[in-house]
């Protein structure tokens, strides 16, 4: 496992020049993938912030090969990639052993492109698809997605008078990804950067599909300060909201375990995004997110200790 | 410079590569983004002890780092952020307001 | 020619299945859908026995299909699939970026209505559609243009003047299931014709990565990679019929940009693509025995529309009847009358041009239904009429 040392001998594989937000977490999270994962490299990458931001005619922040098609399908994409280097590797018209990664957004992974994600992890392609979530679609303007977590505002959950932003709890995707047999699954964030480097070195040394689903906040969708990306990344772990876990051959294995598990309140308050929910009349939400995360965590421990 | 694209704007539409396919990996670095910034990190050596995180948790790969050892900031590229000093366990980043033309 | 002819009694999919056997493309991602099913059946059984190194991606949608073929040939694959209607449906958002990243992807869509209501049998509504999407488009009629046409699209696809994705169309039953008499070339004849892929740009060439599918905004560059694709579509035509031409020495069957019968001294001209030219024909001879002057001309190539050729091969005609098996709601006419419409004006051609729209949802095309054509023609053409129609055949009206 590469330390901060070796990390910042290699070369960049998103380099600066991007126009990603400042303080963005997706620059984050991708600077730690690329940095963990070995070359020769061809990635692919949804419709979204990232691409956009990224891959601006004739600018790429790219190190490797990279291909954009659509939205929801990174992974057939990816998926057609690694195939053709099987294909050519068996008629030996290359040498070298590539790796491949997906990347997509919540939207393009928990949504819109699900089935590709799922069809091509069930076809055991050798590759590792990264969702980044922070939880909207936020390329759009901060629209209400499969992963935004209840209670919290977005431009089509906006609060009113009747509803105090979104209605419905988050899916979990991490744990749709696992149930595809032998499919190395794990969830991490930016925050606890030699946990995700460790995944992603994991994951493209596996012989198979895997799955990563990494939090990564979004500053102008979560009403953050851009200075505060990684911290409340770390607080996500901390309250357990985002638990860090690893799902491998079938055993669940949690890999942070808080010592003292922190309000959840603690990780509302510093987004502008769950600011309603604290006048009096929607205390109520904040109790139910918190006993939904209990509820959670505690299925987690069980399923780990199985 | 791979591949020349400073003269863009004047190609005809069959000069430009195939399927708009870009040739150059990484040349996102001749497009300068620290014009966005409204507060510079400011790196103070002697408190500085090379633990690294600023480079880790850096959106835009705007820390210089030589030999395991921080070498100060990118700021043709680093858009102000200030992650790297709320996550410096030393305070060895300082955010200062960038100074406009005008206020000069 | 080849020496010996090898002769096979075969519906068109299992002509095509054929064919991609000896093509062996690198990659075939595809998904199921009636009545292209047969074609992957039959290749599946290829892959299974070892006879193709082909990559088969037994993939979960034909979205996915036209995701992967994009991705495996931007790697520098070569890349075949098969769909129809529905499926071709799904794809559109992908069509579009397959040619716009100008990827040589050969695809056989056998011709089937869209829902709804939901209809399994031949009309051309499908490719229609489709027919903005910067594919070039080649008709079929029978099994053995099914056949031939797959082998050629693949060198159109992949001349370094053209480099676009090419679809290669036939009637679905009719044509896809029909058992047909079939000239099948020799393996090595193929893959002498067709020779090696070598991509312009690889996602899998070590030394020189490339970022495909950019973003491109506001005051950037698209209109220009757009005049760019009308571009080599217009190149294609000179390559069509330059492989064509190749084709000929190696199988003796003859292709260009359509097939003209008995129209040189022809008053009336029947325009249409696709199996219906087996009926037209027989009607043609039938009613040239009656003394009726009148011809056929079968279109191969939809895209790039050959506009000037066909202006040139109509002009002498009086009334010139153009027969579409798709509906254009909404429009004056079917599309294959639009274009025509549209070459003859252009060229300051002379025909009144009439349509009929006909065979939607598999609907039956038979003799009687090219005389009641005719009868048409004729009243026309004694009342002097400059009056453009668009009617039905064999519809319930």
């Amino acid at each position: 496992m590469a330390s901060l040392k070796e990390l910042s001998k290699r070369k960049e594989g998103l380099v600066a020049g991007h126009r990603l937000c400042a303080g963005c977490g997706e620059g984050i999270a991708v600077r730690q993938v690329l940095l963990a994962a070995p070359r020769p490299l061809v990635c692919a990458v949804a419709t979204g912030c990232l691409e956009v931001s990224t891959t601006v005619y004739p600018y790429t922040s790219w190190n490797c090969s990279l291909i954009h098609t659509a939205f929801e399908n990174a992974a057939a994409t990816i998926s057609g990639v690694e195939a053709a280097f099987e294909a050519l590797k068996a008629r030996r018209k290359i040498g070298e052993d590539f790796h491949f990664i997906a990347f997509g957004g919540d939207g393009a992974t928990y949504d819109i492109g699900l089935q590709a994600l799922s069809g091509a992890l069930e076809r055991r392609h050798r590759f590792l698809y990264v969702c980044l979530d922070n939880g909207a679609y936020m390329n759009t303007g901060i629209q209400r997605s499969g992963a935004t977590p209840l209670g919290a505002w977005t431009t089509t959950t906006p609060v009113g008078k009747k509803e105090p932003g979104k209605l419905e709890w988050r899916k979990n995707l991490t744990a749709i990804a696992a149930a595809h047999d032998g499919t190395y699954v794990a969830q991490t964030t930016i925050s606890h950067w030699k946990d995700l480097t460790q995944k992603v070195e994991k994951a493209l040394s596996y012989n198979g599909p895997s799955f990563i689903n990494i939090l990564a906040p979004c500053p102008r969708g979560w009403r953050t300060k851009e200075s505060q990306t990684v911290r409340i990344a770390r607080l996500a772990v901390e309250t357990c909201y985002w638990p860090l876990f690893e799902v491998e051959n079938g055993k669940w294995q949690i890999n942070f375990q808080p010592r003292e598990k922190k309000p959840i309140e603690e990780w509302l308050k510093l987004q502008g995004r769950f600011k309603h929910l604290f006048k009096e009349e929607n205390r109520p939400v904040i109790e139910k997110i918190q006993n939904y995360i209990d509820t959670e965590w505690e299925k987690l421990l069980a399923l780990s200790s199985l | 410079m791979k591949w020349d694209v400073r003269r863009i704007r004047e190609w005809k539409f069959y000069e430009h590569p195939q399927g708009a396919t870009i040739l150059e990996a990484g040349n996102s670095l001749y497009y300068q983004t620290g014009s966005w910034r409204t507060f510079r990190p400011v790196w103070i050596g002697e408190k500085c002890t090379h633990c690294l995180y600023c480079f880790i948790f850096c959106p835009d790969a705007a820390v210089k780092v030589s030999k395991e050892k921080i070498a100060g900031f990118d700021y043709e590229h680093c858009k102000g952020c200030g992650i790297c000093a709320t996550e410096c366990p030393r305070e060895a980043i300082e955010m200062v307001e960038e100074q406009r033309e005008s206020d000069r | 020619m080849t020496a010996k002819k090898k002769v096979a009694a075969i519906t068109a999919n299992v002509a095509c299945a054929y064919a991609m056997k000896q093509i062996d493309p690198d990659v075939v991602p595809a998904y199921p859908i009636t009545p292209q099913t047969t074609i992957m059946e039959e290749f599946s059984n290829y892959v299974a026995d070892g006879a193709v190194n082909t990559r088969l991606m037994r993939v979960e949608s034909e979205h996915s299909a036209m995701s992967a073929a994009i991705g495996a040939s931007a790697a520098g694959a070569r890349v075949m699939t098969a769909t129809s209607s529905q499926g071709l449906a799904l794809m559109w958002e992908m069509l579009y970026i397959a040619s716009a990243l100008r990827l040589p992807i050969v695809m056989q869509n056998v011709n089937r209505a869209l829902s709804a209501p939901i209809n399994i049998h031949c009309d051309h509504s499908d490719s229609m559609g489709a027919r903005d999407a910067g594919w070039i488009q080649l008709f079929s009629e029978n099994a053995q243009e099914a056949y031939d046409n797959t082998i050629q699209a693949v060198k159109i696809a992949e001349d370094m003047r053209v480099r676009l994705p090419v679809m290669v169309l036939y009637d679905g039953f009719i044509v896809s299931h029909a058992i047909d008499r079939v000239e099948l070339l020799d393996d090595e004849v193929v893959k002498d014709f067709i020779g090696d892929f070598k991509p312009v740009y690889s996602l899998l060439d070590v030394d020189n990565p490339v970022t495909v599918g950019p973003f491109d905004s506001l005051n950037g560059y698209y209109f220009e990679f757009k005049r760019m694709q009308e571009e080599v579509m217009r190149r294609a035509k000179s390559v069509i019929i330059k492989v064509g031409e190749e084709f000929m020495k190696v199988s003796g069957r003859s292709y260009g940009l359509f097939e003209t019968y008995q129209i040189e001294d022809a008053e009336y001209v029947l325009v249409l693509l696709g199996s219906a030219a087996g009926t037209a024909r027989v009607a043609v001879d039938n009613l040239r025995q009656q003394g009726i002057r009148i011809g056929l001309l079968k279109l191969r190539v939809f895209r790039p529309f050959p506009f000037e050729e066909i202006a040139k091969a109509l002009n002498s005609a009086k009334i010139v009847a153009v027969l579409d098996r798709s509906i254009s709601p909404g429009s004056q006419g079917g599309p294959v009358f639009q274009e025509v419409c549209s070459a003859l004006y252009s060229f300051d051609c002379s025909p009144v041009i009439v349509n009929y729209i006909y065979g939607l949802g598999g609907r039956e095309i038979e003799l009687a239904h090219f005389f009641k054509v005719v009868s048409d023609l004729e009243d026309l053409s004694e009342k002097r009429s400059k009056e453009s129609f668009v009617r039905y055949l064999n519809l319930r009206e």
